[in-house]
């Protein structure tokens, strides 16, 4: 089982990531996904904390998350370097900064840092970096291919900002895949 | 500031330690709130008038009254934001929260 | 069958089932975590997907008197609560039972206060087991929306008349997003039959409800109304037979039971804990142990028979309870107790008291369960309940072996300093 957690302020769309990435691995990927908020009350800005759980064979397990295979901060203000801690040993943390070379000499090389902020402002003319980090996480991680992602996507924008949002994740996928290489 | 001390709460170690159904003695927080900010209100005091308006507009109440001037508690600022767009002097400015 | 697929919660697929189902009338009030139920059947009535008549109220007790009077005119009804909403509406629950109502309702499963808290346990609907309402415990949210479906035509049943609440654990279903298979509301509607009460009241038909009775009648009113609970067992069954040959799902009636056939020790659940208690089962039985599960599926009627049944070759089981009936024992042990007595006195049984107000039930201690109830058969603890994962030092011992003789009293300390 893959366990993938989601750290954002509240409003920044954490929660919808999770779904959003639930979503298209389970209707359009043959998977199957529990996405769930971290449960209690919601206030914006606060921290919060989003739970995708993806397997093969139906997921029967509802207990929490301890290990996670992949830890994805929205808000680069919300890393903690304790959060290597949570992984499990192939894990990997993947961080939204507008600053990607910083943690390029970061002691641990299981951090992928992606200016998704900067790609989704140049698009939307908004930084909301959660589609972005969904196509960081679906190259990253290999579980999803965009088309899966435009497809999910369909049930959350219409038009334009369905558009912008599909150009979004191309461009963040490929950055990326990039990123991976190097 | 005027506020009630923030006491860090401590998972009791013994039953006994529980207070006997939910209540505990009053005028403590226990915890803080700035892990909520990405930026931070910054006042230069040496601009500030003295008008109070962010006092009166803060919603968390952290802005205080200090000799003339203000003060921000840090502790429990949210980073709005709100004190920094009312100011009429523009004295309040948002810089990004360092870690 | 044209059924889609959609990735929503727990409380989306119960308002989707009601969108199905279609009632004349609901009234219902917000409360966490039933909240998205009110406000999806809101927008359902307001975009004219649901055809319904939706009344705002002012509180839970009018919520469920409000679905007492429509019910009463014949018509289906549907309303939802959890926890203190549920304790509120208390007064009006027995009343609806009493009045025959086929009122169906779905209870997001939440801790009671004090402590205040909004998290999940079964604390508040283990409350009402007495209020003669037929209780239905749900493990996914495909089972939501199937059970809620199916709960109309239990409840509507001219043989039961007997409002149905509907539980789903609060967040772990009711806040959790999967994939649910929603059918074609048109084949909905032909298996769901329209509701046919032969005591509703029209025009046609004008009554006088709600009397009282004497003490020469009282009795004869409750037996007839334990009469239509337990002859519900039969309904249940066919109702769930009948929605199998029409949507292709079943989920093994009052009690499921998962290799139970030679199991040796068997824990019994309740609600969205049995899913991680089947990963165990499947664990120890890859590892040679004979482990079992039984998930309770209905409360009342309680599956009595299914559970001795289950249970023939079990040497100990242990019941896990979201609820604590302080001075006893959890209410689900009580009840499979019960049960048990009648057949099976030799075999060891133990209590867990677990995922109190939304507590983790984590695998880990599941599988501690199991290993307790091996060593139980040789230490034969004198002490059935047990607080599972209390993290807290006791001066209790739950084991004969441990040393009972350190009894420590320590002053209240300020730890919250």
């Amino acid at each position: 089982m893959t366990e993938i957690r989601w750290h954002g302020r509240g409003g920044q769309g954490a929660f919808t990531a999770s779904k959003l990435f639930g979503e298209a691995v389970a209707l359009y990927g043959g998977l199957h996904a529990l996405a769930f908020p971290s449960f209690g009350p919601e206030r914006r800005g606060a921290p919060v904390l989003a739970f995708t759980k993806i397997s093969a064979e139906k997921i029967e397990d509802r207990s929490d998350i301890r290990k996670c295979d992949y830890i994805v901060i929205l808000d680069e203000s919300l890393f903690d370097g304790n959060f290597i801690n949570d992984l499990k040993p192939e894990g990997k943390i993947i961080i939204n900064t507008s600053l990607p070379d910083k943690y390029k000499n970061h002691y641990d090389k299981r951090i992928i840092a992606v200016d998704a902020t900067g790609i989704s402002s140049s698009v939307l003319g908004k930084p909301i970096a959660n589609t972005a980090m969904t196509a960081v996480l679906a190259s990253v991680s290999g579980i999803a291919e965009p088309l899966i992602l435009y497809k999910a996507l369909k049930h959350y924008f219409k038009d334009e900002l369905l558009r912008k949002n599909m150009e979004i994740i191309t461009r963040t996928f490929d950055i990326s895949q990039n990123i991976i290489r190097q | 500031m005027n506020r009630p001390p923030v006491r860090k709460y401590i998972k009791p170690k013994h039953i006994s330690d529980y207070p006997v159904g939910p209540s505990f003695s009053a005028g403590y927080l226990t915890s803080d709130n700035s892990g909520w900010r990405t930026l931070r209100p910054v006042i230069d005091n040496d601009s500030c008038t003295g008008c109070l308006k962010c006092y009166l507009c803060c919603p968390e109440g952290v802005i205080y009254p200090k000799e003339g001037k203000i003060d921000i508690d840090y502790d429990f600022c949210k980073g709005c934001g709100i004190c920094s767009k009312i100011c009429r002097n523009k004295v309040i400015k948002m810089e990004k929260e360092k870690k | 069958m044209k059924a889609i697929r959609k990735f929503i919660s727990g409380d989306d697929a119960v308002a989707e089932a009601v969108r199905l189902a279609s009632p004349d009338f609901i009234a219902a009030y917000p409360i966490t975590p039933q909240t998205v139920v009110v406000e999806r059947l809101s927008e359902m009535v307001e975009d004219g997907s649901l055809v319904s008549e939706f009344m705002h109220v002012e509180s839970e007790h009018s919520a469920l008197s409000a679905c007492m009077g429509a019910s009463a005119m014949g018509v289906r009804t549907f309303t939802a609560t959890s926890s203190q909403g549920l304790l509120y509406m208390a007064e009006c629950l027995p009343y609806a039972s009493g009045g025959r109502f086929p009122i169906v309702m779905m209870n997001g499963n939440r801790s009671v206060a004090l402590p205040w808290s909004i998290y999940g346990d079964h604390r508040d609907s283990l409350s009402q087991l007495d209020s003669g309402w037929i209780q239905i415990y749900v493990e996914d949210a495909q089972e939501s929306l199937d059970m809620t479906i199916q709960a109309f035509a239990i409840a509507e049943n001219a043989e039961v008349l007997t409002p149905v609440m509907i539980n789903l654990d609060g967040f772990l279903l009711t806040h959790t997003y999967e994939l649910v298979e929603i059918p074609e509301k048109d084949i909905v509607g032909s298996w769901l039959a329209p509701v046919d009460n032969p005591y509703a009241m029209n025009f046609d038909n004008p009554r006088n409800m709600g009397f009282s009775s004497q003490p020469s009648d009282n009795t004869e009113f409750k037996y007839q109304q334990h009469k239509a609970v337990e002859d519900s067992r039969k309904i249940i069954l066919e109702t769930e037979k009948s929605f199998e040959q029409i949507f292709g799902r079943s989920y093994g009636g009052l009690a499921a039971g998962f290799m139970c056939d030679d199991a040796e020790f068997i824990i019994i659940t309740l609600g969205s804990v049995t899913g991680t208690c089947r990963t165990v089962v499947r664990e120890l039985r890859k590892e040679g142990i004979k482990a079992g599960l039984i998930k309770i599926r209905f409360m009342r009627p309680f599956p009595t028979d299914e559970i001795i049944g289950l249970t023939t070759n079990a040497k100990a089981i242990a019941v896990l309870d979201r609820d604590i009936s302080f001075g006893y024992e959890g209410t689900v042990f009580t009840n499979v107790n019960s049960a048990l007595a009648r057949t099976h006195n030799d075999i060891l049984k133990m209590n867990y008291i677990a995922g109190l107000g939304g507590r983790d039930i984590p695998k880990e201690s599941i599988r501690e369960i199991f290993k307790e109830l091996e060593e139980g058969l040789t230490t034969r603890p004198d002490k059935a309940v047990k607080f599972l994962n209390l993290n807290v030092e006791t001066d209790e011992k739950y084991s004969d072996s441990e040393d009972n003789s350190t009894q420590h009293h320590r002053e209240g300390v300020l730890l919250w300093s």
